[in-house]
């Protein structure tokens, strides 16, 4: 049954297909840093969702009630309909900050240092059946 | 979505002389010890005299530029206050130019935060001219630069499509007389540029005429070049202008699996200069691609007129026909012909499967290659073994 986007579940899920994956946990073995993934939703208010990753294994996920309460390492901003693209493999994750259309807080270098395992974070997230309405 | 950008270009014959017509009051000029030697930074000084413009000269640039370079070169151009900064050389003059054109626009800033993504507001102080002397790494062409951290030994990759370079003098007088060995090196990069940009998963409309024509010019006047020098300035002014369309072609798509390879085995090898080691890898890559039905070896190789029914025969013609080309201009094909020993390449193999698996270039590529597959690449650049996997 598909998980809604941006919620607790679905992150959650996520987490879930991280730790399970041995491409990710390859990928990101040397990964240290922590996300806010802000999903902007227009006239509603954005929803924050943290992950926790760690050398190959995501440690924590929830979705975020006060922003405020967390200072993670990086934050990777964008309307609904890009974060679609960019999961549903329309636009490279790198590109995608590179162009602006993901808008990223945080050390660049060290993102652009990592595209496996950004690619295998995006590959997880498409195992996440997930409802975008 | 994507984005183009280049400098405004002057290129052929006497291209220089654009210098005369510049507004501006003082110019900082970067570059090494061996161009100062040439006499080259005086025909720029020259020029620069006939516009009113003043100008002083940095000449400490060293292959690998370092941070610790850039950050001399800007405060020198804090005391002078130049309104434009001229990067003369190869790719690392030009590079170590505009790190300190950046540094020297914001003093206080830590080079590890240049990127894409980060709004610096350049040009408040001066604007930057590249005039390459080699042709080339095309580093006059984008903003990419790599310094060396000699303190905290480590690389830094930095960039901003607002250090693209406002001008870029493309004139062959620079190259001459560039030695032949360097001038095979650095030209048969210019191919690998074209060739990757061509065929990663970067490319785009805008950069694919350039690709394809940027692979004609060197098929056609490289071997013209290394073979008649000076003698044949219509091929060194093709080269150069080759180098420069490719390098419009790096930054605008991208490299790909040649490079990371070269990179990775660079690093180890290091009597093997960029352009000898990266398109050593090229046609292994060609094969590696083109075995899993990916690449668009076919207009390439209409491009160049080569056998070109399908994807595998179009492959296989590009693949030899660039070993061709490589044997022409006295470039090794192999790394045990370019003089590594088998215990080198056995001790280094770890090392460089490492770091060609998480490479950026390594994912730019058509096909990205498993861990063990890089292993067989590496193996099959040692011995010239084909890539039947």
């Amino acid at each position: 049954m598909a998980i809604p986007f941006a919620t607790d579940e679905w992150i959650k899920a996520l987490q879930a297909e991280l730790n399970n994956s041995d491409a990710y946990n390859k990928a990101a073995a040397t990964w240290e840093g922590d996300f806010y993934f802000i999903v902007e939703r227009g006239a509603d208010a954005n929803a924050y969702l943290y992950l926790d990753l760690w050398h190959g294994k995501a440690r924590d996920a929830y979705a975020v009630i006060e922003p405020q309460s967390l200072s993670p390492a990086f934050e990777l901003s964008a309307p609904v309909d890009i974060w679609q693209k960019v999961l549903g493999k329309k636009i490279d994750p790198i590109r995608g900050i590179m162009t602006r259309q993901l808008k990223l807080k945080g050390n660049m270098m060290k993102v652009m240092k990592a595209p496996k395992a950004a690619i295998e974070m995006v590959n997880c997230a498409t195992m996440v059946p997930t409802d975008w309405a | 979505m994507w984005f183009f950008k280049c400098p405004e270009f002057y290129f052929g014959p006497d291209a220089l002389s654009h210098l005369e017509t510049l507004q501006g009051q003082r110019a900082f000029i970067v570059t090494d010890a061996n161009i100062a030697q040439l006499g080259y930074v005086e025909t720029v000084q020259e020029r620069l005299t006939t516009a009113g413009i003043e100008s002083r000269v940095f000449a400490e640039v060293e292959p690998d530029p370092s941070l610790q370079t850039a950050r001399r070169g800007a405060a020198a151009m804090l005391d002078y206050q130049p309104d434009w900064i001229i990067g003369l050389g190869g790719g690392s003059s030009m590079d170590a130019a505009e790190a300190m054109w950046i540094l020297y626009e914001h003093p206080g800033l830590d080079p590890a935060s240049i990127s894409p993504v980060v709004d610096l507001g350049l040009r408040q102080k001066a604007r930057f001219i590249t005039i390459p002397t080699t042709a080339g790494t095309g580093s006059e062409a984008n903003y990419a630069v790599i310094l060396t951290d000699t303190e905290e030994q480590r690389k830094l990759t930095l960039g901003t499509r607002e250090a693209t370079p406002d001008l870029a003098i493309v004139d062959p007088y620079f190259t001459l007389n560039l030695p032949r060995q360097i001038t095979a090196d650095t030209g048969i990069d210019v191919l690998t540029h074209a060739i990757e940009a061509y065929t990663c998963t970067w490319r785009n409309d805008f950069t694919d005429g350039l690709c394809l024509q940027a692979a004609r010019l060197v098929f056609t006047y490289l071997p013209r070049a290394v073979a008649h020098g000076a003698a044949d300035e219509e091929a060194r002014e093709k080269m150069a202008n080759a180098a420069s369309i490719a390098g419009i072609t790096l930054g605008n798509s991208s490299v790909a699996l040649a490079h990371a390879l070269g990179h990775s085995a660079g690093a180890h090898f290091k009597q093997l200069p960029h352009g000898r080691i990266t398109a050593l890898f090229l046609p292994y890559t060609i094969e590696f691609n083109a075995n899993n039905g990916d690449g668009r070896y076919q207009d390439i190789a209409h491009a160049l007129h080569l056998p070109a029914e399908d994807e595998q025969t179009a492959a296989d013609s590009v693949a030899q026909a660039v070993r061709n080309l490589m044997r022409a201009i006295g470039l090794p094909l192999t790394l045990q012909e370019a003089g590594v020993s088998a215990a080198e390449f056995e001790a280094a193999l770890p090392p460089m499967v490492a770091k060609t698996d998480i490479d950026a270039n390594t994912m730019m590529s058509s096909r990205i290659p498993e861990t063990e597959e890089i292993e067989k690449l590496l193996r099959c650049a040692y011995t010239g073994a084909p890539v039947d996997f």
